[in-house]
């Protein structure tokens, strides 16, 4: 340095904040400023037509007029309508045998998919397109692909001689069902296989030395170490996936509309089809409501069942 | 290259086998999608020939779908309706994560709940009171209708995946920012958010495969052909009551889908990120 006095940047000059600068640069007013908007928008398009919902569910509102109020009438009628049991039902056995085939085939998939080989990013990549692609999309073709007439899976049948002309896949009730849930694991293992592929990389090697300087077979190492260890990934993959297999819509509406005879009907496209198709909107948001507290006991059950325990 | 032990028969059995039968499950209907929609109508209903091949491929049913339907304005709305919606929602995601992931405030608690609630509150709870709100609004019919609705799935969803993300993020540079008097939205924008590029790419690729994929709402509230979405569009007006036109109904879904697939292509490590940010702590 060759002058004797600094320049006078090197002198912080006090700047002039004013107070309501001052209160924005506060922590938590700043953090509340930035949250309101977003949280106002959820509230407005979320919470208040959650709100308004269970208001449309005590009314009798036919669609384009005014709803008279009429307590828990709705409710009192769908625990009367046979059709709305059958929902239950139906709705029951597909999250279920949904649900299990896609834990177990993803699993499955994981394990085989956690192996070395060639282009394993590249089958990786494809393995997702069922689950990237539009749902209504890739479920026209699989309606298509279960044409009784046209299509080779009943083509199949007929040219090895196992059925003529072949079943009517989607217009006999249990195997509409069977169908249904066929499509929905077709779609979402690819989200069980990836998920748990990654649950399963994050498991040290090093266990799996120990498990087998120990003793342990290949089953004893994926029960006492794979499983333990995967049990909360494959928990919360589970947890959404029941969610949004219990409220599925678009499968059941495209492939059947819920026939044949209510046999593939959910709540939700039940829900649709009175609301929509019947106009009555009252009814409507009572049967989507009624899903509500089976949902809710299923996932308290799971936690329950299934809570990964804090380490 | 690692040597398994027990060779190829082992390895046969253990890894290509049972990949080969899924790879098959879930290609093949790609396949019946491709190979239905270049085959001329009197192959496509007939009995008596192997529908798995085509004898005289034609491109009648694009050419039919593209000049006979508005199957080019279905696009055009899909990507508008999906690319707005993607960008409100990653705007309104960061405005909730950041101050989550960063900052202490009373209250974060509860929105944090609040935010993960609204993940799990599936669609078909809400599609009748918002379709009456829609309605009563006048928006059925526009755009809008699901451009305001969308976000209402992504957001969280979004909220969620950068939470995580921005936790991840050392603190120093922005402590370093502040020591040298930057305000907080300065640090948030000029050194904080440059740094999260790849978490943005992971929520915008999903959200947007996410809007692509919406059904329910683009149903009800988007009645006209004009304004409709190509999932809509496809299942509303490419079956005439009974009547199937599986041709164009198959070139439909393959052209649908291919937008997002190439997305996809471009980003998977991104995609998968992304998918598996809620599941698994890395």
């Amino acid at each position: 340095m060759s002058s004797t006095t600094l320049p006078a940047v090197y002198i912080p000059k006090p700047r002039r904040i004013s107070g309501f600068r001052r209160w924005t640069e506060r922590e938590d007013v700043f953090s509340w400023l930035m949250i309101i908007p977003p949280v106002l928008f959820l509230l407005l398009l979320v919470g208040y037509p959650f709100v308004y919902g269970i208001w449309l569910s005590l009314e009798d509102r036919p669609v384009a007029h005014a709803g008279k109020f009429v307590g828990l009438a709705n409710f009192i009628a769908d625990f009367h309508d046979p059709v709305f049991w059958q929902v239950v039902q139906n709705t029951f056995v597909y999250t279920f045998f949904a649900t299990v085939l896609k834990m177990v085939g993803g699993l499955g998939l994981a394990l085989v998919m956690n192996q070395d080989f060639r282009f394993k990013n590249t089958i990786r990549a494809m393995m997702l397109l069922p689950f990237i692609v539009p749902t209504v999309l890739s479920t026209i073709a699989w309606m298509w692909l279960l044409d009784p007439a046209f299509a080779p899976v009943n083509w199949f049948l007929r040219w090895s001689g196992i059925a003529n002309p072949g079943p009517s896949w989607l217009g006999n009730p249990r195997l509409a069902m069977m169908s249904l849930i066929i499509v929905n694991v077709w779609r979402g293992l690819p989200f069980y296989g990836i998920t748990l592929m990654a649950g399963l990389q994050t498991i040290s090697p090093e266990l799996y030395e120990a498990a087998t300087i120990d003793g342990a077979s290949t089953w004893d190492r994926f029960v006492y170490v794979t499983l333990p260890l995967l049990k909360p990934v494959i928990f919360i993959v589970t947890m959404f996936s029941v969610i949004f297999t219990f409220a599925d819509f678009q499968l059941v509406y495209v492939l059947t509309r819920g026939g044949p005879a209510n046999a593939t009907h959910l709540f939700a496209t039940y829900a649709f089809d009175v609301a929509m198709g019947g106009g009555q909107l009252g009814m409507g948001a009572s049967i989507a409501l009624a899903m509500l507290p089976p949902l809710a006991l299923i996932i308290i059950a799971m936690s329950l069942y299934m809570k990964p325990h804090k380490s | 290259m690692m040597v398994e032990r027990g060779g190829w028969r082992v390895r046969t059995i253990r890894l290509w086998l049972p990949l080969g039968v899924y790879m098959i499950f879930t290609l093949f209907p790609f396949y019946w999608m491709a190979v239905t929609s270049v085959k001329p109508n009197s192959e496509l209903y007939n009995r008596k020939i192997m529908p798995l091949l085509v004898y005289h491929p034609t491109f009648k049913h694009y050419v039919d779908l593209l000049t006979e339907t508005n199957f080019m304005v279905w696009t055009w709305n899909t990507l508008l309706v999906s690319a707005i919606s993607t960008a409100i929602s990653l705007v309104f995601g960061v405005m909730l994560a950041y101050p989550l992931a960063r900052m202490r405030f009373a209250g974060s608690a509860l929105i944090a709940f609040g935010v993960a609630a609204t993940y799990l509150v599936p669609q078909p709870l809400l599609f009748i009171p918002l379709a009456d709100i829609i309605y009563s609004l006048g928006l059925n019919d526009t755009l809008t209708s699901v451009i305001l609705t969308y976000p209402t799935l992504l957001i969280p969803f979004c909220a969620w995946l950068l939470m995580g993300y921005f936790r991840s993020v050392p603190h120093e540079l922005e402590d370093a920012a502040r020591i040298d008097g930057a305000t907080r939205l300065q640090t948030m924008f000029k050194v904080f958010l440059p740094l999260c590029t790849p978490g943005f790419i992971s929520a915008g690729i999903f959200a947007f495969t996410l809007a692509q994929n919406e059904f329910l709402y683009a149903l009800i509230f988007l009645t006209q052909t004009d304004v409709r979405t190509v999932p809509v569009g496809a299942i509303a007006e490419l079956v005439k009551g009974d009547v199937f036109y599986w041709g164009q109904l198959m070139a439909a879904a393959l052209l649908g889908s291919v937008p997002v697939a190439i997305i996809y292509s471009f980003f998977v490590e991104h995609y998968v990120a992304g998918l598996t940010a809620g599941a698994v702590k890395q």
